[in-house]
C-alpha cells in the first residue's frame, strides 16, 4: 500500500516526460512532414496522373480517377533505352566515384598521421575541395579543362597528350599495349571531379579513426620485428574496415542522388546523364511532371532496395 | 627469403622506410597541388582581362597594369564619373558585383543561409533533446526517422514541392516561388537531419548529473534546458550552426527550382549558374566564383577545429 503513492507519482512523473517529448519535438515533426512526407507521397500519386507542366495551374490535382502506371512505362520504354543507360550510368557513376574518394581519402589520411611541418594547415587545404561551393567548383574545373585555354589541357598537351573536350567527348579511342579501348572520356572526368570533390569527407573520417589507434598495438608489431608495409597491411588498414563500410554507404548514397555536380559540369550531355539529371529533363524539357515524378519513385526505391540489401547482408561488424 | 643473402645495410626495414619517405614526399606535393591550384587558378584568372587570358592562357600571374584595373572602381567612391563607368565595365569583380546584380544576390544569400540557420536551430534543439534525454513512446522509431531524410534524394521532394508552390501561387495569390523566404523551409530538408544527428550524437556527453541536480532543485525541464544544457552544448551547437549555414550558402538545386522565375531573388550560387548563360567573358564567372567561395573559406578558417571535430562527431550529408 505504501509503495502506491510513490509508484503513481512516477507514472505521472514519467507521462509528463513524454509530453514535454512530444512538444519539443511537434515544431520539427510539422516541419518534417511539410518538405518530406507529404511530397514524398503526394510524388508518388503525380506519378500516376497524366500531367504536364503547362497544365499545373488548371487540373484537378487531388483527382486520380484516371489513375493508371502509363508514366511509369513510359518511363523505361523512353526512345533508345534512355532509362536504361541512364541506370547503367548512374551506377558506374555512383560506384566508381564513392570508391575512388575512399581510396584518395585513405591515402590522404596515412599522410597526415603522422607529423610534417605545416601538417595544420595542409589539412585545411585538403578540405577546400569538400567546403567551396560546388558551383564555382564546377566553373573553375569546366575552365581549367577548357579544349583552348584550359590550363589542365594546355599542361598535358606539353607532355604529348593531344587536346580533348574532356567533358563533352562521349567516347576517345585510345590505343594501349595493341588493344583498342573506347573510354567514355566525359563520363570518367565527372567521375575523377566527383571523387576529387568528395574524398575530404573520407579523409576526415579515416584521420579521426587512424588517430583513435593504440599505440601499443604498432610497438607490440614492431618488437615482433614488423616492417612499415607489414604494419600497414595487418594493423592499419584492418582497423579502418568498418569506417570504410559506413562511408561506402553513404557516398554511395549521396552520390546517387546526386544532380549539382553533373548538371554544372556538362548537363549531362556526352554519356553523363544520372537519373537525377534525366528527372530534371522530363520536368523540365519535355516538360512532363507524372513521368518526371514516375522516375523519380523508381529511383527512390531502387535505392531503398540497395541500401536495405547492404544492410542486411553486407554491413561490416560494428566496431567494440 | 632473399633478405637473409643481403647485406644488413639493406634490410627490409630500411629500403621501407627510403621508399616510405619518398613516396610520402610525393604525396604531400600531390595533394598541394591538386587541392590548391584549382583555386590558385581561379583567383589568377578572376584579375586578368579575358582578351589576355586568350593569347596567353598559362600566364601564372596577373600583370600590375590588370591587378590595377581591377581596383579602379574604387575611385568611383570618390564620385561618379564617366571614367568610372568604363573602370567598372572593365574590372571584373566591380562589373559582377554591379552590372550582373551581384549585390543582391549577395544580400539574399546572407538572408537565406542566416534564416535557415536560425530555423534549424530553434527546431532541432529540443528535438535533438527530445530524442537523447527524454523518455517516451517511440523514441527510438523517432531517431531512425530523422535518419531516413538522410536518404532521400532532394529531387524527389523538388518536384512536388514545386507543383505545390505553383498551384498555392496560382489558386491563392501568394507568391511561394521566387521568395527567398519561403525557399528556407525548403533547405530545412538539407540542413534539419545534418543538425540533428550532429546534436544527438553530442548531448549525451552533457553530464546527466548536473540536469538531475537542478532537477532536485526544483528546476523544471525547459529550465534546465535553457540553462545548463544548452550552454553546456554550445560548441556543439556553434559548430551545427557553421555547418548548416555552409549548407545554405552553397545550396543550388532547391534555388534552381524554386528562384529561378524571378532574377531579384536569385542567390549566390543560382546568380553564378545563370551567368553562365549570358554572353560575359569566362574572367567574369571567375570574378563571381571568388566572391561565393571567399566567405566559406574565410569562414572555415577561422573556425576549423570547431568544424572538423563537429563533422566527425556525426557523420555528415554532403
Amino acid at each position: 500500500m505504501s509503495a502506491q503513492p510513490a509508484n503513481r507519482r512516477r507514472l505521472s512523473l514519467r507521462a509528463r516526460e513524454a509530453r514535454l517529448a512530444y512538444g519539443l519535438l511537434a515544431p520539427t515533426l510539422v516541419v518534417v512532414f511539410l518538405i518530406v512526407i507529404f511530397p514524398i507521397v503526394w510524388n508518388i500519386i503525380l506519378s500516376l496522373q497524366p500531367i504536364r507542366l503547362q497544365d499545373l495551374p488548371n487540373i484537378n490535382l487531388l483527382d486520380i480517377s484516371n489513375a493508371s502506371l502509363n508514366n511509369y512505362m513510359r518511363a523505361i520504354t523512353a526512345r533508345g533505352g534512355r532509362f536504361w543507360e541512364a541506370l547503367r550510368v548512374t551506377f558506374v557513376y555512383t560506384i566508381a566515384s564513392s570508391v575512388l574518394a575512399l581510396l584518395i581519402g585513405v591515402w590522404a589520411a596515412l599522410i597526415v598521421r603522422d607529423p610534417f611541418p605545416g601538417r595544420n594547415i595542409f589539412r585545411g587545404l585538403l578540405l577546400f575541395p569538400y567546403i567551396a561551393p560546388v558551383v564555382s567548383l564546377a566553373f573553375i574545373w569546366k575552365l581549367m579543362l577548357d579544349k583552348n585555354i584550359g590550363v589542365v589541357t594546355l599542361l598535358l598537351s606539353r607532355l604529348g597528350m593531344e587536346p580533348l573536350s574532356y567533358l563533352t567527348t562521349r567516347a576517345y579511342s585510345v590505343n594501349i599495349l595493341g588493344l583498342d579501348l573506347n573510354v567514355p572520356l566525359a563520363l570518367v572526368t565527372v567521375i575523377l571531379f566527383e571523387a576529387w570533390h568528395y574524398f575530404p569527407f573520407a579523409f576526415l573520417f579515416f584521420l579521426a579513426r587512424l588517430q583513435a589507434i593504440p599505440r601499443d598495438l604498432y610497438e607490440a608489431a614492431a618488437v615482433d620485428g614488423a616492417s612499415p608495409s607489414q604494419l600497414l597491411w595487418y594493423i592499419t588498414l584492418p582497423q579502418l574496415r568498418a569506417v570504410a563500410g559506413t562511408l561506402l554507404l553513404l557516398r554511395f548514397i549521396w552520390t546517387f542522388n546526386k544532380f549539382d555536380d553533373i548538371f554544372l559540369l556538362n548537363g549531362g550531355a556526352a554519356g553523363t546523364e544520372v537519373i537525377t539529371i534525366q528527372i530534371y529533363q522530363w520536368l523540365f524539357a519535355r516538360r512532363n511532371v507524372g513521368v518526371a515524378a514516375a522516375v523519380a519513385v523508381i529511383m527512390a526505391l531502387i535505392l531503398g532496395a540497395l541500401v536495405f540489401i547492404y544492410l542486411r547482408w553486407f554491413q561490416p561488424e560494428e566496431e567494440e | 627469403m632473399r633478405e637473409r643473402y643481403t647485406l644488413s645495410y639493406w634490410s627490409r626495414e630500411r629500403v621501407e622506410r627510403a621508399l616510405g619517405s619518398l613516396i610520402r614526399a610525393f604525396s604531400i606535393l600531390f595533394f598541394l597541388v591538386i587541392t590548391a591550384f584549382p583555386f590558385y587558378w581561379m583567383l589568377n584568372l578572376s584579375f586578368r582581362p579575358y582578351s589576355d587570358v586568350l593569347l596567353h592562357p598559362l600566364r601564372a600571374l596577373p600583370r600590375a597594369i590588370d591587378v590595377a584595373s581591377v581596383f579602379a572602381p574604387l575611385t568611383c567612391l570618390r564620385g561618379a564619373s564617366e571614367a568610372c563607368t568604363t573602370a567598372i565595365r572593365n574590372s571584373s569583380f566591380a562589373a559582377v558585383l554591379i552590372r550582373y546584380g551581384f549585390l543582391t544576390y549577395i544580400r539574399n544569400s546572407v538572408i537565406v543561409s542566416f534564416i535557415t540557420v536560425a530555423l534549424t536551430l530553434v527546431l532541432a534543439v529540443p528535438a535533438a533533446y527530445a530524442v537523447t534525454r527524454l523518455q517516451f513512446r517511440g523514441r527510438s522509431a523517432m531517431s531512425w526517422g530523422i535518419l531516413l531524410i538522410y536518404m532521400f534524394p532532394a529531387i524527389v521532394i523538388g518536384i512536388p514541392l514545386f507543383v505545390f508552390f505553383v498551384r498555392i501561387q496560382q489558386s491563392l495569390g501568394i507568391p511561394l516561388r521566387g521568395n527567398p523566404y519561403t525557399v528556407t523551409i525548403i533547405y530545412l530538408a538539407g540542413t534539419l537531419p545534418v543538425a540533428l544527428y550532429m546534436l544527438r550524437s553530442y548531448f549525451p556527453s552533457v553530464p546527466r548529473e548536473l540536469e538531475e541536480a537542478a532537477l532536485i532543485d526544483g528546476a523544471s525541464r525547459l529550465e534546465v534546458i535553457w540553462r545548463i544544457t544548452i550552454p553546456l552544448a554550445m560548441p556543439a551547437i556553434a559548430s551545427v550552426a557553421l555547418y548548416t549555414w555552409m549548407i545554405a550558402w552553397n545550396e543550388f538545386l532547391f534555388a534552381l527550382l524554386f528562384l529561378v522565375e524571378s532574377q531579384p531573388s536569385w542567390t549566390l550560387p543560382l546568380g553564378l549558374q545563370q551567368l553562365d548563360g549570358q554572353e560575359v567573358p569566362r574572367t567574369f564567372l571567375m570574378a563571381g566564383s571568388v566572391i561565393i567561395t571567399l566567405p566559406i573559406i574565410f569562414v572555415f578558417s577561422l573556425f576549423e577545429r570547431f568544424l572538423v571535430e563537429g563533422l566527425t562527431a556525426g557523420a555528415v550529408k554532403g
